[in-house]
């Protein structure tokens, strides 16, 4: 009989073997549609490729894409490490970008740049981490679970720019279109290379990556919030305060994907529409699920997403596959890697 | 005021209650199903989503309607068998697994349907169900347009209300579904085999979720569209808690919800644009909120949901 025992470490090779093993499978389960799409399979891969890569403009383009991955799939990271069921990215990227507008208007905050800057993205955090701080209540003080509760308020946050943005927030100048007012010049990141749009949001996502890293490898909260994932029954009998903790991590884990949110209106868009988040929320909990919750992984996860996304964008036109590959793509990885992880994590003995 | 009243005295409010509730029907008979079995299925938005899509796709392709359905429930079991091979054996997180299933089977949905159908200003669409009158009950007047001037799907999915809360009340099988979500470790012990039973009533509560799906394509509206089953998936999950894992209480809970989702879009006609029309759009996604608030000390929980079951382990 085969039996399944529990490994007591996972090697570094593992881990790293892992995510790789699982997007080789997705490529090859993918390549099966493309297949199907009447495409050449490798030819599309070398198009995706050169679609994400190929040119000065789509490699700033690809790293524009992964900056709101990166932030996003933190944002999944710490809270998966902690148990906190946060799958209301999406809401609070959205609330997170309004906030932005709003503040960043000709009507918001009227501070210099230097200031104004710091102080949207602190705005598009805080709105992102109360979107999650009243599921999190919810769950300490009635017994909610969080999943449910954060996912439909997906729903009712998109339905609340909505409102914003043919509302109080409507941009008069839009010829009718539904999009917020701009945010001032001022308000605008500054560019990373001229000529492109890729902005300092990539160097802030990063930053923030290995801020978390350090936090969670060498504080006492990153201990804490572990433990709390690990066995909340013996963290809370070695007297780490559950809720405290809980809360920490929803202020953390919201105010990242709101912080997305912000970033993506400050820059690349400058106003906020209904659309623009393509999935960032619900893409972040596969970035942080191949990245097995690592916040350096979740750097090279969101570059690998972004790459999926602006490649069969670039794929799609040149030989006819739907885009939509790319969401397959990642979803299968999504799987595949939780297939990957828990081989990895066991050894088959006879 | 009177005008808000009003609503409730027109038939045509209560058809439509019916008609919002045969989705979530289905989907919270599937949801639950997989539930009592100790499973949490989350991939129940993709999986109504692909039903939507493959469901009509059968039709438009030739195939009868009934067949949209079956083509649906057998693409909905499919997922289930994926979901409970990753969840039951492997163990794996049934929350990250059922997220991964919703978004999976709903970018396959896209890809097939943008393969199959190139984009075009007008969606293409299929003759969906007609309305079935019941002879004698449909001529009684307001009772008869109110509830007895359904598609076929609609009564089904009352009919399996009825037949889910006598199966898991009263049969064997029901029975075991029950004890292997409470305690998987006794059901082995009399001799049931739990991982088996798990995957089948996954395979069963998904099937039946991507009817749900169908039926909005079928029945509901006549043409399929990205987003359309727009978080009806997750409105199952909680009305799964609402009814305190009880079919029978399922079929009310989907009901009652309904008939908001119903008066909020005949009120919001009636208070025009004095109220933005997304403040009554929330009011579903708020009530389920609210559902899962009120029961949820309240409710029966399978105590082995969500807890793999390993041989021997404890």
């Amino acid at each position: 009989m085969i039996r399944l025992d529990r490994r007591a470490h996972v090697s570094l090779a593992a881990r790293i073997g892992a995510p790789i093993a699982a997007v080789i499978v997705a490529l090859a389960l993918a390549g099966i549609l493309i297949a199907l799409a009447g495409a050449p399979v490798l030819e599309a891969y070398r198009r995706m490729l050169i679609g994400a890569f190929g040119s000065r403009l789509s490699i700033t383009e690809t790293l524009t894409r992964t900056a709101p991955l990166i932030l996003t799939g933190l944002a999944a990271a710490v809270a998966f490490r902690a148990r906190l069921w946060n799958i209301g990215a999406e809401g609070q990227f959205l609330v997170g970008a309004l906030a932005a507008a709003a503040l960043g208007s000709q009507h918001g905050l009227h501070l210099p740049a230097p200031l104004l800057i710091p102080a949207l993205m602190l705005g598009g955090a805080v709105a992102g981490a109360l979107l999650l701080l009243g599921p999190l209540m919810l769950r300490l003080r009635f017994g909610v679970d969080e999943v449910v509760t954060t996912l439909l308020l997906n729903f009712v946050a998109l339905l609340f720019v909505s409102m914003m943005i043919e509302g109080v927030l409507k941009d008069p100048l839009a010829f009718g279109w539904p999009q917020s007012v701009p945010v001032v010049g001022d308000a605008l990141l500054p560019k990373l290379l001229p000529r492109s749009r890729l902005h300092i949001g990539l160097l802030v996502a990063v930053g923030l990556a290995l801020l978390v890293a350090l936090v969670q490898a060498r504080t006492v909260f990153g201990m804490e919030s572990r433990a709390a994932g690990l066995n909340p029954a013996a963290a809370r009998f070695a007297g780490i305060g559950l809720t405290r903790i809980l809360v920490l991590v929803a202020c953390l884990s919201g105010g990242l994907a709101g912080l997305a949110g912000a970033i993506e209106v400050m820059g690349v868009k400058g106003y906020v529409t209904t659309d623009l988040s393509p999935g960032f929320g619900y893409t972040g909990i596969v970035v942080a699920m191949l990245a097995a919750l690592d916040p350096i992984g979740v750097v090279f996860a969101a570059l690998f997403v972004a790459t999926m996304f602006v490649g069969a964008d670039s794929m799609s036109r040149a030989l006819g596959v739907p885009s939509f590959i790319a969401d397959v793509i990642v979803a299968l990885s999504l799987l595949a890697m939780l297939v990957a992880l828990s081989l990895a994590n066991y050894r088959i003995r006879r | 005021m009177m005008e808000a009243l009003d609503i409730f005295a027109s038939a045509g409010l209560w058809a439509a209650v019916l008609r919002i509730a045969t989705p979530l029907i289905f989907g919270t008979l599937g949801a639950l199903i997989c539930e009592r079995s100790g499973v949490l299925n989350l991939g129940i938005e993709g999986i109504m989503t692909f039903g939507a899509m493959i469901g009509w796709m059968t039709v438009y392709h030739g195939g009868g309607l009934w067949a949209g359905i079956a083509v649906a429930a057998l693409s909905g079991a499919m997922f289930g068998l994926l979901h409970a091979a990753m969840t039951v054996p492997l163990g794996l997180s049934q929350h990250v697994t059922g997220l991964g299933i919703t978004l999976f089977a709903s970018s396959l949905s896209y890809y097939i349907f943008r393969l199959s159908i190139p984009v075009s200003g007008s969606p293409p669409t299929i003759v969906p169900f007609q309305p079935i009158a019941i002879p004698g009950l449909s001529d009684i007047p307001f009772l008869g347009e109110a509830l007895f001037s359904q598609t076929a799907p609609t009564y089904l999915a009352i009919l399996l209300a009825v037949v889910a809360a006598i199966a898991l009340a009263r049969t064997p099988l029901g029975l075991a579904v029950r004890i292997v979500g409470e305690n998987p470790h006794a059901a082995e012990a009399q001799g049931i085999d739990p991982i088996r039973l798990r995957i089948g009533a996954v395979v069963v509560g998904s099937a039946l979720m991507a009817v749900g799906g169908a039926f909005l394509t079928l029945s509901a509206f006549n043409s399929f569209f990205p987003t359309m089953v727009q978080g009806r998936g997750w409105v199952c999950i909680a009305l799964v808690v609402f009814a305190s894992w009880k079919p029978a209480r399922a079929l009310l809970g989907a009901l009652l919800f309904a008939l908001f989702d119903a008066y909020q879009l005949r009120l919001s006609h009636v208070v025009g644009k004095a109220i933005p029309y997304q403040l009554f759009l929330m009011i579903p996604y708020l009530m389920s909120i609210l559902a899962l608030l009120v029961m949820a000390r309240r409710a029966r929980v399978p105590q082995a949901l969500m807890q793999p079951f390993r041989r021997g382990e404890r």
